[in-house]
């Protein structure tokens, strides 16, 4: 018996040292192959919580869907967020063939969601109050999420990989969207100037945060390193935030626009950007679901939960009786 | 957004003189119905009872805004203004569209507190779909050859919302309990003011006249031919007679929540006059 629990215990950690040369090789881990207990609470949690960010994501700019200006604007940003959702079901569904070992389930992922255990990106926490804002949050929000997930494209698990092909594929389009209604702002009247310069105020320090904090010291815990060793990432959180600023801050100050960080600047010698840090302490709060919008998004969903529930009732009878 | 041939839209579009008022007039029924109902199915965006709902649901109001962009842009076409004008800055005493699809979700506001109502609108945009799958089929042999077109067009999408709201509207009818009692009682609702969708209004027999449509009478009789079958599935009694209970929306009867949504729809279109977005 325990010679048997011997070779048990050994036999993992071969499997671990094969899994750790099978990733390392560059090979795709797939979800009925042996991992780690380790990679794969870090892969639900990363991939749940892209799912509901997705879903969540979609309540900045569904003010903005009626709203839109024009019978164009109204079809692009319906077409637009209606993706988001898309991306949010495909990432349900990667993430519960990794939950199914656990006996876990999609709804699981959805009340814990409304439960307030599992947490949506801090970015989807902020205002959005004029059209402007939907535009930049097209622009720049989902310029941001291209960086870091292409930063991901090459993960070590495969079905995570290709869905994150696909989302990213769509993001481009999203961020094109984005990019027009800003376009369109920019060289239009004194007020809609005004709007895009206020939003971008608004949305600076929210697009510094999108990245995370430079290191686990600002917040006590970070997944970076965890997901780097299992390559499921490969750059740091700072280095995508200075990608983003390489891309993004000169394409802003064409557009005529101010930074809302007058220490901004490239910094040859470092080959590297300065700027202002965010307030990392807000920054806790809003990942607590403090922020701005938490609650008032979190309300809505758990309003239609509560008020769809009699559907669900039906549906699971008639699969029951079916 | 769908545009037309730009070789069509390049040159204004006539029809007979004598029959224009009656064809722009089909037209604003058309754009106006369609235009209400895809701001209804926005406002659940994000609040349908499950993701995969949210997405087709989303996908079809998609597509019913763009069917109501090509309506406008016919009405562009022919002098009426610009497509994007005729959508957002007619007042609610303009406006064509049956009362029935101007009503509310449900009790609440898009972004606070939306008690809407499920059962509602499964029923609404079912009956509604089948409405509309006949009306384009009558439009297909329309005597105005550029309204012909966009219906063939239209139908195209229909098939994939028709077969969408009739799987809803007999999987809810049928499960027992709440959810039958909730949709016998939707059911109920939209028949009251599913008259104001069938009518042509004050106009329609000049419509007929014309060639542009059928009889009211011809279009009622087939959907209420198409609307049967499914009710003979869930074994409910038919709910007629249709009635209008809030008003003719096709002669400018509309109720303070069509003046909400169209606040809504125009709230930035009327922020910066004269501006292009």
């Amino acid at each position: 018996m325990a010679a048997m629990m011997t070779f048990t215990r050994l036999s993992d950690e071969e499997k671990y040292e094969r899994f750790m040369q099978r990733i390392e090789a560059g090979e795709k881990i797939e979800a009925d192959d042996w991992m780690p207990d380790e990679y794969r609470v870090t892969l639900i949690k990363l991939i749940a919580m892209h799912a509901v960010s997705e879903i969540m994501g979609a309540l900045p700019e569904k003010e903005w869907v009626p709203k839109a200006p024009s019978l164009r604007r109204k079809l692009g940003i319906m077409a637009k967020v209606q993706d988001e959702m898309g991306h949010g079901q495909l990432l349900l569904r990667v993430a519960e063939d990794l939950m199914a070992p656990l006996g876990k389930t999609r709804e699981e992922i959805i009340e814990d969601l409304l439960n307030e255990r599992l947490k949506f990106h801090n970015v989807f926490h902020m205002a959005a109050p004029t059209w402007a804002d939907a535009g930049l949050i097209g622009w720049l929000v989902d310029g941001a999420a291209i960086m870091t997930q292409t930063n991901m494209l090459d993960a070590s698990y495969g079905p995570y990989a290709r869905a994150l092909k696909r989302i990213c594929a769509e993001e481009v389009f999203h961020a094109q969207h984005g990019e027009s209604i800003i376009l369109a702002l920019a060289e239009g009247t004194k007020e809609q100037k005004e709007m895009l310069q206020e939003a971008l105020n608004r949305w600076w320090e929210a697009l510094l945060m999108f990245f995370g904090p430079p290191t686990a010291d600002t917040t006590g815990t970070s997944k970076q390193d965890i997901t780097i060793k299992y390559r499921i990432r490969t750059k740091t959180n700072e280095q995508l935030r200075q990608d983003f600023f390489t891309k993004y801050v000169p394409r802003i100050w064409a557009l005529g626009l101010k930074i809302p960080d007058e220490t901004m600047h490239f910094d040859k010698e470092k080959g590297r950007w300065i700027y202002r840090q965010p307030d990392w302490e807000r920054f806790k709060e809003i990942i607590r679901n403090k922020g701005p919008k938490s609650q008032e998004r979190l309300e809505l969903r758990r309003t239609a939960y509560k008020q769809n529930a009699w559907v669900r009732e039906a549906l699971s009878a008639v699969r029951t009786a079916g | 957004m769908e545009r037309r041939d730009s070789a069509m839209s390049e040159k204004p579009m006539h029809f007979h003189p004598d029959g224009q008022e009656a064809l722009v007039e089909l037209l604003f029924q058309l754009a106006d119905d369609d235009f209400l109902l895809a701001y209804r199915g926005s406002e659940w965006l994000g609040l349908a009872p499950h993701i995969e709902e949210d997405i087709a649901f989303s996908s079809i109001s998609q597509d019913t805004m763009g069917h109501a962009a090509m309506y406008y842009q016919l009405l562009e076409d022919l002098g009426c203004g610009s497509a994007d004008e005729l959508a957002h800055a007619r007042p609610a005493s303009a406006r064509r569209n049956a009362v029935l699809l101007e009503r509310p979700n449900g009790p609440g506001h898009y972004l606070r507190e939306p008690r809407y109502d499920w059962a509602f609108t499964v029923v609404r945009h079912y009956f509604y779909t089948q409405a509309k799958r006949v009306r384009l089929e009558s439009l297909t042999k329309s005597t105005y050859a550029p309204l012909a077109e966009v219906a063939a067009k239209i139908q195209v999408e229909l098939h994939y919302h028709l077969l969408h709201w009739h799987t809803w509207f007999v999987q809810l009818t049928n499960a027992p309990g709440e959810a039958r009692t909730r949709m016998t009682k939707a059911i109920q609702d939209v028949a009251a003011d599913f008259a104001g969708v069938l009518t042509l209004g004050a106009k329609g027999k000049d419509m007929v006249r014309w060639g542009l449509i059928d009889e009211e009478e011809v279009l009622t009789e087939n959907t209420i031919a198409a609307l049967a079958p499914a009710f003979a599935e869930v074994g409910l009694e038919w709910p007629m007679p249709f009635g209008m209970k809030h008003g003719n929306g096709r002669n400018g009867e509309h109720t303070p929540d069509l003046d909400e949504a169209l606040a809504t729809l125009s709230e930035v279109y009327r922020a910066v006059p004269h501006a292009v977005w």
